[in-house]
């Protein structure tokens, strides 16, 4: 996660930086270094989180004795160097490499998506460039590929950082997004410049989370909302858990700052007419997958058994690991579960005709748009989900409705599916989902009652955790794998026929749910605040288990029946497709 | 005035791929003394010679060398710059068609040197023909135990691979070549970390051109105090000329470093065909400096031509005569480097195509006067901030002919009738 080459010893050099002296960590980079002396220089290709790349050329700085300026974010400190970071030079340079890619970008910053917190517009300011362009304006002239019902790639806006390529290729290890022509002409697009919706992208959004402009973006769902009220639909709302964690930011306020209450005051505002909790269809999830890990352990079933509720890592799975499809649980996401019982159990017990039903979620996902629509996703008879709006599309809907969220009261979730548990909330951060099984594995399979709720073996931001479970006798072996290039691992090992795991979590998302495409931009750093959001939440509710979620036992006992019955095979599972094909 | 053919010895005398051959006119000789030798003492040698790099930047061949024998790591590799993409350049081509042992060789040297018993040629996509020749000299010499495992019946084990990328004039730029070879897109890549300490598969290598290379061997055979008689103090050692364009006798030869640029082109070139006059020459390829007549009584080695503004670069001497423009020659350099730039980083990406923009300006007839400064302001940029010497140097020819060619930009601004570009400036 380090941007920077790891720094082997603790060896110290003396540095003067804008005529301060300091002290520094050999092997800093100048950028690092000027951090260190309150010495702000501005980055552009840079991401805290991701490799340096040094082609931008915004952070050259001038150092002492050296013909040629040097990018702050690759360059060594070194013993005695003088540096100046904002002479005359290294401000006309920045002044004209930012006058490039201005040049050759569009200009109507006004009507973009990222305007307001674009990392162009920002540099720029921070530059205070306000010359007029000494160049013609070419922007390139790509058409928008739209086909993705997930990300919208605007090739136009593009300032070719690589930070989506870096995303794709190396943290997810998908291989969408690369460079292709040279020069002024050099593009980044799908292979063979397909369209994405035609490549193997899985939809996950994490180059829309990596990219400092408007080129890569999500998929704006917002008018069929609108749409949908002006014919008169009932909205029927549900919520994911990581949503309530990041919306708030997503507003302008503190990372981790959690808005539940606000969130359906502001939805209701909107024109919802229920707004319900995706904590109370995670529960559900719960007694399904684990009755469905229960059922392959004791009667010889594909392990290790795989969670599915992540779509993203759900197609990779179908793309590059089709003949481990086996190993996938058969449940649908939350999402989907909750989907099919809004427009069946739902319609029914509120005499509202299914037709009438527009479902739309919450999520803070973008490849839940494309789950949402895949052909299988019918079991109401209806598309079980209408619409998916991510967290960034909810909160420009607060926004644009003027809406003054941080002053709005709390208002509670609606019955009948409002409750739901601890263990339903921490679906949004990875390791989560294994928690919450184990939570109710242990008991419904021990008949015991846990005295420690929390395994704390399964949380945390390492990529491929292990653990074990000894549960009445049996050692239980379980694996929480998030990032698809740490997904690509096990699954190597699940092909191989070495993962000894009975159950692996796999999030697609670096982190899980709170690191999604669909949340406001993140860091790492932003991440932890989210992540102790989300346990403290898991902490203060009064119902833990999915298994004691009132709610949960009240739809066994009106229209399931019992995990894995015949009306939960109908409308809670689902089948795989394989899609090797796509990688032709 | 003679040629002195030092490297070129065996070319055209022998059979290229011949091991025995080669063997009978001394060669390998130098690979055996090396091999019996400890590393430091090779770069003693090496060192003592004054061997200069030969594929542009004139870099310390020993010290080089020195970085990657300081670093402790199990594995090493030598590589070839045979990459040979500047325009006008044939050079290492001849070398390598003509001579390729001695390049072999002279890697292996290295490769004893260093620590290294891993070599690659990196052939430009653009000499496929080369590659049965290299090939079935790698075999001779591996079949006669100068190459491979226990060359010589020694300890030393070397052995050379030949790579090819898919003929981007980038990828003779050191680091995007090693990218090349691991099989990436031919980017260059930030340094430091120099290829020294993290090179071809991150690790420690040594990368020089093929007339690099081909000193390495002489200078063993016949000792540093031999090699530095020849050419100048800070150059010692021959040169590979290309000479090409407008001039009598094109084609390769080989000096001793110091000769008179204005005695290779009139002496050994035969000056100007069909009567005209010479108008510019440019040293060290597309990138190189554009002088005028005047300016060409000059010694070529590294340092004089560095002084002037240019280049000695790869050896590249292209003569122009005055039925030329030279705003017309320059806007095809800048085509050339648009073409080849490989679009990493900002300067050069944006950078070389506004600056062929601002150029054409004067070849429409459409430039202002504040268009000079737009280019002078833009080159600066250029050169100073661009990742690697290709964006670094595009502005050469633009900045060295608006110096000594003024005039010629100044009747394009006037919108006088230029007799070269009048067709694209649509006057007939």
């Amino acid at each position: 996660m380090a941007n920077q080459e790891t720094v082997k010893t603790v060896k110290m050099v003396n540095i003067n930086i804008d005529g301060q002296d300091i002290q520094v960590e050999a092997g800093s980079t100048i950028l690092q270094a000027a951090k260190k002396a309150n010495i702000y220089i501005p980055t552009l290709c840079n991401h805290p989180d991701q490799k340096v790349k040094s082609n931008c050329r915004i952070c050259l700085v001038e150092i002492e004795g050296q013909r040629l300026l040097q990018p702050a974010c690759s360059f060594p400190v070194a013993e005695g160097m003088v540096i100046k970071t904002a002479s005359p030079t290294a401000r006309k340079v920045r002044h004209n490499i930012l006058e490039l890619i201005l040049s050759h970008h569009p200009q109507d910053c006004l009507v973009c998506s990222r305007s307001g917190n674009c990392e162009l517009q920002k540099v720029t300011q921070e530059l205070h460039l306000t010359r007029s362009l000494r160049y013609d304006i070419r922007p390139r002239e790509h058409g928008k590929d739209t086909s993705s019902p997930s990300i919208v790639r605007d090739s136009n806006k593009c300032i070719l950082c690589g930070r989506c390529v870096y995303a794709c290729n190396e943290i997810q290890t998908v291989g969408v997004l690369s460079k292709e022509n040279r020069g002024f002409h050099t593009v980044v697009v799908p292979p063979y410049e397909k369209q994405l919706a035609d490549s193997t992208c899985i939809n996950c959004g994490q180059c829309v989370q990596a990219c400092p402009v408007g080129a890569l973006t999500i998929h704006d769902d917002t008018e069929k909302l609108f749409d949908a009220i002006r014919a008169g639909k009932k909205i029927v709302g549900q919520v994911a858990p990581a949503v309530r964690i990041t919306l708030a930011e997503a507003l302008g306020e503190k990372p981790g700052t959690i808005s539940t209450g606000r969130m359906v005051t502001a939805m209701k505002k909107l024109g919802f007419d229920m707004v319900f909790d995706t904590n109370f269809s995670a529960d559900l999830t719960i007694m399904e997958e684990g009755y469905e890990l229960l059922d392959r352990i004791q009667n010889g079933g594909t392990l290790p058994m795989i969670t599915s509720c992540s779509p993203g890592w759900v197609k990779f799975c179908e793309t590059f690991f089709p003949k481990q499809i086996p190993h996938l649980s058969t449940c649908k996401s939350p999402q989907q579960m909750f989907g099919a019982v809004l427009k069946t159990y739902y319609a029914e017990k509120s005499g509202e005709d299914p037709a009438n039903i527009f479902s739309v979620s919450i999520m803070p996902c973008t490849a839940k748009k494309y789950e949402c629509k895949r052909p299988e996703m019918d079991s109401s008879g209806y598309q079980d989900v209408d619409i998916v709006l991510t967290v960034q599309e909810l909160a420009n809907l607060i926004k644009s409705a003027g809406i003054s969220f941080a002053d709005l009261p709390d208002t509670d979730f609606d019955l009948p599916f409002g409750l739901g548990s601890g263990a339903g909330e921490i679906f949004g951060v990875t390791g989560g989902v294994m928690e919450a099984a184990l939570r109710t594995v242990y008991e419904v399979l021990t008949g015991k009652t846990l005295e420690k709720l929390e395994f704390h073996d399964v949380r945390g931001f390492e990529g491929i955790k292990e653990a074990m479970i000894d549960i009445n006798g049996t050692a239980v072996k379980v694996a929480i794998v998030h990032g698809l290039g740490n997904a690509r691992k096990i699954m190597n090992d699940v092909k191989a026929g070495t993962a000894d795991y009975h159950f692996i979590e796999i999030m697609a998302c670096p982190g899980g749910c709170i690191g999604g495409g669909g949340n406001p931009i993140k860091t790492w750093a932003k991440m932890a605040e989210r992540y102790k959001a989300i346990y403290e939440l898991d902490k203060d509710l009064p119902i833990r288990k999915s298994h004691e979620n009132p709610a949960i036992k009240q739809i066994y006992e009106e229209f399931l029946g019992k995990p894995l019955g015949e009306k939960s095979h109908h409308l809670l599972h689902t089948h795989y497709v394989n899609r090797k094909d796509l990688l032709r | 005035m003679e040629e002195m053919r030092v490297l070129l010895r065996n070319v055209g005398h022998i059979n290229p791929t011949s091991v025995k051959e080669y063997m009978a006119a001394g060669g390998y000789q130098a690979l055996k003394k090396a091999i019996a030798m400890k590393p430091e003492e090779i770069l003693a040698e090496v060192k003592a010679a004054g061997l200069r790099g030969r594929g542009g930047a004139g870099f310390p061949t020993a010290l080089k060398w020195q970085f990657v024998l300081s670093e402790d790591a199990a594995e090493k590799y030598i590589v070839c710059n045979a990459d040979e993409g500047e325009p006008g350049t044939n050079k290492d081509r001849i070398l390598l068609s003509g001579d390729p042992h001695s390049i072999f060789e002279g890697m292996a040297i290295a490769g004893k040197a260093v620590g290294s018993n891993k070599g690659f040629i990196y052939l430009r996509a653009e000499y496929p023909y080369l590659f049965p020749i290299l090939e079935e000299a790698l075999a001779e010499a591996r079949a006669a135990g100068c190459l491979g495992n226990s060359i010589m019946d020694t300890d030393f084990d070397f052995d050379i691979e030949i790579r090819s990328g898919a003929g981007a004039y980038v990828c003779g730029e050191e680091t995007a070549l090693l990218e090349s070879i691991e099989g990436k897109r031919g980017e260059p890549r930030f340094r430091p970390p120099y290829p020294g300490v993290k090179g071809l598969f991150g690790k420690p290598t040594v990368i020089n051109n093929v007339e690099t290379f081909a000193n390495v061997g002489v200078i063993m055979d016949k000792g540093a105090q031999w090699y530095r008689s020849i050419g100048t103090e800070n150059s010692p050692g021959t040169k590979l000329f290309t000479l090409c364009g407008n001039v009598v006798n094109r084609g390769v030869y080989e000096f001793p470093m110091g000769v008179n640029l204005k005695d290779i082109i009139f002496d050994i070139g035969g000056g100007i065909p069909d009567g005209k006059n010479l108008l510019a020459v440019q040293t060290g390829g597309s990138s190189g400096a554009i002088i005028n007549a005047d300016q060409i009584d000059m010694p070529l080695d590294i340092d004089h031509v560095s002084a002037s503004g240019g280049k000695l670069g790869c050896g590249t001497i292209l003569v122009i005569d005055d039925t030329n423009c030279i705003v017309d020659i320059v806007k095809n350099n800048l085509s050339f480097f648009e073409h080849e730039c490989c679009g990493q980083c900002t300067p050069c990406r944006e950078g070389g195509t506004r600056l062929l923009e601002l150029v054409q300006r004067f070849i429409d007839g459409t430039a202002k006067l504040s268009d000079f400064d737009t280019i002078m302001d833009l080159s600066e940029t250029m050169s100073l901030a661009s990742l690697c010497g290709l964006g670094q140097s595009t502005p050469t020819p633009v900045v060295t002919s608006i110096n000594n060619f003024r005039d010629a930009y100044n009747k394009h601004l006037d919108g006088d009738y230029c007799p070269v570009c009048s067709k694209e400036r649509g006057r007939d």
